[in-house]
Formats: C-alpha cells, structure tokens, sequence
C-alpha cells in the first residue's frame, strides 16, 4: 500500500489572497530541506502529499517537525476513491497500528470531493460499520474517543490516517521578507531569532565583535548558535562587525555610566546600514523589558531615536525563565551559557544609567567622529556563510 | 586464540582506536577550558554526546559520560536515592543482577533501606503481578538489567515501564551493559539506563548513564559543572568521542550481526545438548551471545583452565564475580546449588566464526572426556 505523509497548512489558509505564495514558499522550503531523501511532493490549495521511502520514513518526519508553516502531518495511506478501496485500506491501517487491546473509535470524513456519492456523515457510518464489523475489539465512541480513523476523499486519490503530529505551526520562512537579527552570544537572542523565523521571517545574522576584548571562541560561539536555527531556515548569512576602534573610542569619550547607552546606538545605526546593504526590512534582537540597563523604556527610546526601521522584539514582554525554556527546546541554551566574553559584557559600567537623556547622548556623541569610524567598519565586515556543517569536521573521528 | 568470553570485554575495533588517537592527538586541550584548545575539545565532545544521544534515541542532555556501566549504576541507584530522599526507602530489583547492582544495594541495606527482589518466573521473566503487588508507596526505585550478565535473560522493559507508569514516583533505573549492540533498545518507558563502551568493542574506561530530563539526580563526584552537573571530573572528551564512534559501529547492520549469532547458538546448543552432564542454563528468552552451561561434577575453574591450555576462552559466571563460589544468576533460575555451582559462559560476538565454534566444540568434547577419565569415572 502506498503511504505518503499529508500535511495540513497552518496559519497561511486563513490568508485568502496570498495562499499561493504561502504555499509556494512552504513548498520550496520543504524541497531544500528534504533535498538529499528520494522524495515526490505534491501540492493543492489545502494539503501537500510527500511520496517517499520507507526507510527514510524517520528522518522525513524529524525534518518535517522542523519546518515552519505547517499546522500538522500524518503518515496516510492512498488508495483509490471508491468504497471498496477505502474499505480496505480502513482494514490495513487499522492492523498495522493496533494490538489486539479494546480501544473506542470514531471515523472522521472529510470530503473535498462534493460529487462522491456519499456524504460526509454517510462516510462516517459506513466506515464505522466496516470497522465494527471486522474488528472485535473495536467499539465507536464518537465524544471520547481513543482513535480517530480520518478518511479523506479528494476526487483523484483517497488517504486514510489515523496519528496527527503536530507541527510548529507559524508561517513558512521567507513569507514575509528577510530581517537582520543581532546575535550576541547570550540566551535570548537565539530564541528571538526563532521566533522571528516562526513568523515567516527570513534572518541574515550580525555580530559585533570587539577583538582582542572578545575571542575567537565568542565568535565560534554565535556561528554555533546560529547553526542551531539551520534546521528552521535553511542557510543563512552571519556579519560579523568589527566594532573594537569604536567601541574603545565610546569608553575614552563618553560618562562610563553612558557608555552602553552609547554603544547601543551606534550598533543600531550600524544595523540601518546593513539592512539597507543587506536588502533588510527590519531589526530582529533579544532585548527584553527591564532585564538591563538598556532595556528600560527611556533607554529603548534613546537608543531606539537613531533608526526608523521598525526592530522586532520577540522576547519583549518574556519572563527570563519563559525564554530559557525556548533556548532549552531549540538546544542554544548550553551554547548560550559557554562563558566567554562578548562585546556587551566587556567595559561593562558599574552603574549603568537606566534613565538616559537623549540630549546628553547626543552632546557626547559629538565629541568623537563616530560616522568615519561606522564607515570604516563597513568596509570590514566579514561574511560567513552558516550551513549545515555541523558534524563534517568531526567525520574522521566519530 | 578462540575468544568466546565477549560478555566479560569485547576486543577494540580499530577504527575506534584510531577515533581516539586521532582525538587524543589533535585535541590536547581540557575541554572545560575557554581558550580556543579547550573549547575545541569541548566542541568534539558535544558532537559525541550528540552521536551516543541519537544513537540511543534521546537528547544530548540526558546523556552522562562516565567511567564505565559500574559507575553509571552507582550514580543511578545513589544519585537517585539521594536526590529522592522523601519519596520513600523501598527498592525493588532482581537475583540476575551484577554485582555493581546488587552491592550497591547491599550498602543502602546497611543505610537503612529495605531491599525487596522481584519473583522470576521459570524462563527469568519478571513476574509482572508480583512487581505490581510489591509496589508501594515507600517505593522509590526499581532496578534491573534488560540483559542479565551471566545468562543472558532479557526482560521486557518496555512492558516493565508500561506498568511503572502507573506509579509515577517510582523511577525505572536499566542496566543496558549486555543489551546495547546485542538487541534494539527503545528507551520510550524508560527512566535511566546504563550501558559501556567496553562492551561494544570500545576502550575500556568510558560508559554513560541516560537520565531522562523530568529526573533528577545528586552527584557521586562533585566538583561543578564538567560534561555535565551530574559528573564531574575534567571531561574524557577522546574517550568519548572513541565511545560515540564504537556504538556506532556496533549498531551498524545489527540484524545481520544478530543472525549470525543466532545461527552460532544454535549449532553451539545443538552439540552441547547432545553431551551427558551438561546443562544448559541459558533459555529461549537469553540472547543468542550468551550459553550459560553446568557441567556437572566438573569445577567450572578446571574446565576453564583445561581449555585455556588450548587458547580457548571463556569464563566461569561473570569476570566481576570470579570470587564467589556459586553463580547467583543460575541459582535464581534452577534453584539448583550443583548447577549454580558449576556452571561457565560462553559468550559469542559477531566476530564469531562458525569454524571457532567447530574448535571449541572439539577441544570441549576432548576435555570433558580426560576430565572425567581423571576424575576415575
């Protein structure tokens, strides 16, 4: 018997007009990602059936589970659209996924397919009657049932399922135009770039590194994060910002208790420069209200002035421990607490001012000639590529 | 040489030696260091925690390196009883267990805990009504190994974990030493579950405990954060990665390797039914690698040393109880003191040839003649 897995839109089938687009971007997304397994997919305006072989049947289900825009998936059996035929593959599913144990069940029927001659609820009774009658440990129970056995009739093929998985629902990566995320090597901006992601956004990622005060392990630290989200968006840029000179030039000109006030605005105007090189539509961070200095409402609003790109804050309004839970499920979090120093944690002021005035800011700012100091790092910015290496460089050993 | 004492250590494939040479040598640096060595090393122990986690069908954070199956036991019977210490002081285990298990119980005996072992039924199995029926609410742990070491008795700790489900206090610790390698193991009921690389033709020195995340566990070595929290220690980061690289290895074409096996057996069973005096311990529910026999009147050590003289190894119940007199293993099967107190393992590997078998069949037959002969009978 053929199976094949059906998969269920998400959120996108409520987006009338530009279904097609959803769907397109979902589908090419599940081809890149299912691209090494021999694989047929095929798509209409409510499902996408994907052929394969069985034995890849784990690893096409582990991938599936990591792609954003579906709302569930199913291993379901084809069989032609006739009684008969349903019939009969009713019977097959049924006994390559039950023991002999009494369960209560309902069937299910979805029936896209108006000029089959039975309705729904026709379906329904004589498929349960069908199951009834050749299962003795079988009963219906159509409130609380133990299994539900769907039937899909569409007017070329007919699928029969009985599990759903659920999916990571959100919107298929790319939907929705591509952000810069700012990856510092902490915990939360690995979970606001997820959750950037799920909403359809497609990420290039910038890191701000502070050479000889950070590492070369800070710097493998965020690759490493960022290879975590591979599963979720495909390949990805990474920036990499050579922030040292300005980052020195901050502390030898401003008040210390400014200085990551300051700091934060210069890596936002460096931010609406990339976005402008980088064919960008926004800003994508980790800041969270109240968990630092800078991320009081006055600081945001401070540092906030110096760009008019709308910055996407999917931790915002998170408690730390909601975030850690994400980081946790996504697996950034062991990576996240490595302990090397990054760019925001090095001359980190004892009092940090938690309510700056922009004035003061701009006063200070004066002193120095930050835009030659911003032009000079845009001319040495360094791009990495992050793709699924993860494991290659270890083949000869493990 | 016929080497057919692979349940007591398993020789080391070499492409697992060289997976630590190569680790040895190109990674120098403490993995618990944060200059570019150390953290070098530490990325190859995570890439081989992650290899063991999905080898085994977890997450890499519930995979703990230790030093070998006898300490992954410790910490899973210590660290639980310690970490659980409100929840009760009643453990439930079996007579099949290695010594590493029943020892350890023995001293929590001693601490005050009350040690109850389990009702086999004639095959080995666990006696599912007697688990349930043992169970209460002082229960903490139970324990017991998926492959029993001296005869090779598998439980079903699936259906075993079914049942504990129901009891959700109660945590479900596996000795998987003897299983991993030999049969599929699905850890889904499962709570903690031990196993080593020497067993799975690894180095000797490294093993790992599975805790699944909703348990919890003390340390036995404490020292902060290393690999895990659980375990401290500076990290075995070539160790590891040469332990990843064994289960892979060993699980590569499993059906095949059991098949061969399994035709061993049965052509090994076939001719040492036919012989008189010799029992058989081992039953249709023990892995194929493992024949577990009683020659009667004959000192298991004699046998042992008269085929040694032929460059045949095996060994009298397991090498960690070579001490005692009488196997406890076959005693709790036969409730027979003569069998128990005669009886060897023969131990078979996919590295088995069917020839090897021939030989030791031969040398066996010779033997057991001229010993008898010796003994005037």
């Amino acid at each position: 018997m053929d199976r094949v897995i059906l998969i269920k839109y998400g959120e996108l089938t409520t987006k009338k007009g530009n279904r097609k687009i959803f769907i397109n971007t979902l589908y090419s997304n599940i081809l890149k990602k299912l691209k090494n397994l021999n694989v047929n997919i095929f798509k209409d305006m409510s499902r996408m059936y994907i052929e394969y072989l069985e034995k890849d049947s784990n690893e096409i289900l582990k991938n599936i589970g990591e792609i954003f825009g579906i709302h569930a998936y199913s291993i379901a059996y084809k069989t032609e659209s006739n009684i008969d035929s349903i019939k009969k593959t009713i019977t097959e599913v049924l006994k390559d996924n039950l023991d002999n144990k009494p369960y209560s069940f309902k069937v299910e029927t979805k029936r896209s397919d108006k000029s089959f001659k039975n309705n729904s609820i026709e379906c329904n009774n004589i498929y349960g009657g069908h199951i009834l009658k050749t299962f003795n440990n079988l009963k219906v129970d159509v409130h609380n049932p133990n299994i539900v056995v769907h039937v899909e009739i569409r007017s070329d093929y007919s699928y029969i399922y009985l599990n759903e998985y659920k999916g990571l629902g959100g919107y298929p990566v790319g939907t929705l135009g591509k952000c810069l995320a700012m990856l510092s090597g902490g915990i939360d901006s690995p979970v606001a770039s997820y959750l950037a992601l799920k909403r359809g956004i497609k990420l290039d990622f910038v890191y701000f590194e502070a050479i000889p005060h950070t590492s070369l392990e800070a710097r493998n630290k965020v690759i490493n994060l960022a290879r975590k989200l591979y599963p979720y968006m495909g390949e990805a840029r990474l920036i990499i910002v050579p922030f040292t000179k300005l980052q020195e030039a901050i502390y030898k000109n401003c008040l210390e208790n400014y200085s990551i006030t300051i700091m934060r605005r210069m890596m936002f105007r460096i931010m609406e420069k990339l976005t402008k090189r980088f064919k960008a539509l926004g800003i994508v961070n980790g800041e969270s209200i109240g968990q630092v200095a800078s991320q009081t409402l006055t600081s945001m609003n401070v540092i906030n002035s110096v760009t008019n790109l709308p910055v996407i804050r999917p931790v915002a309004c998170f408690d730390k421990l909601e975030i850690i839970d994400i980081a946790k499920k996504i697996d950034t979090y062991d990576i996240s607490i490595l302990p090397y120093e990054d760019c925001c944690t090095i001359f980190v002021p004892k009092h940090p001012i938690i309510n700056p005035n922009l004035n003061t800011c701009l006063e200070m700012e004066e002193k120095f000639d930050y835009n030659s100091m911003i032009e000079e790092i845009l001319n040495n910015l360094q791009v990495i590529t992050i793709d699924n290496c993860e494991n290659t460089e270890y083949s000869d050993i493990l | 040489m016929v080497y057919l004492d692979y349940s007591a250590t398993t020789p080391v494939n070499k492409e697992v030696l060289d997976s630590f040479n190569k680790a040895v040598a190109e990674y120098p640096g403490n993995a618990n260091s944060i200059h570019k060595l150390g953290s070098k090393s530490w990325h190859l122990l995570e890439a081989a925690t992650k290899q063991v986690a999905s080898l085994m069908g977890v997450n890499s954070d519930e995979v703990i390196f230790t030093s070998g199956a006898s300490e992954a036991n410790n910490l899973a019977i210590l660290g639980v009883v310690n970490k659980y210490k409100n929840r009760g002081k009643h453990i439930l285990t079996t007579k099949l267990e290695h010594s590493s298990i029943l020892e350890t119980l023995k001293y929590l005996e001693k601490e005050g805990y009350k040690i109850e072992y389990l009702k086999l039924d004639k095959n080995g199995q666990v006696d599912i009504n007697d688990l349930k029926s043992k169970l209460n609410d002082e229960t903490v742990l139970v324990s017991l190994a998926q492959v029993s070491s001296e005869v090779g008795i598998i439980q079903d700790i699936n259906k075993i974990g079914e049942v504990l489900k129901d009891y959700p206090r109660v945590i479900f610790h596996v000795d998987g030493t003897q299983a991993v390698g030999k049969i599929p193991v699905n850890l889904d009921n499962v709570d903690l579950y031990s196993f080593s690389s020497h067993k799975i033709y690894g180095l000797n020195g490294v093993g790992a405990l599975i805790k699944k995340r909703h348990i919890e566990l003390e340390p036995l070595i404490h020292g902060g954060k290393s690999q895990t929290i659980y375990r401290s220690g500076t990290p075995t980061h070539a160790l590891c990665a040469s332990f990843a690289k064994a289960l892979k290895l060993v699980l590569e074409n499993n059906n095949d390797k059991y098949n061969h096996v399994l035709k061993l057996n049965q052509k090994l069973k076939e001719s040492l039914e036919t012989m008189n005096d010799v029992v058989i311990n081992s039953n249709n529910y023990s892995v194929p690698h493992i024949v577990n026999i009683s020659i009667k009147d004959i000192k298991p050590e004699t046998m042992l040393h008269a085929l040694e003289e032929k460059d045949i190894y095996i060994s009298t119940k397991t090498a960690c109880s070579k001490d005692s007199s009488m196997s406890l293993g076959v005693y709790e099967l036969t409730k027979d003191k003569e069998l128990a107190s005669s009886s060897i393992r023969i131990s078979l590997s996919y590295l088995t040839t069917s020839d090897e078998v021939d030989y030791f069949l031969e040398v066996f037959k010779t033997k057991l003649k001229e010993l008898r002969f010796r003994k005037g009978e």
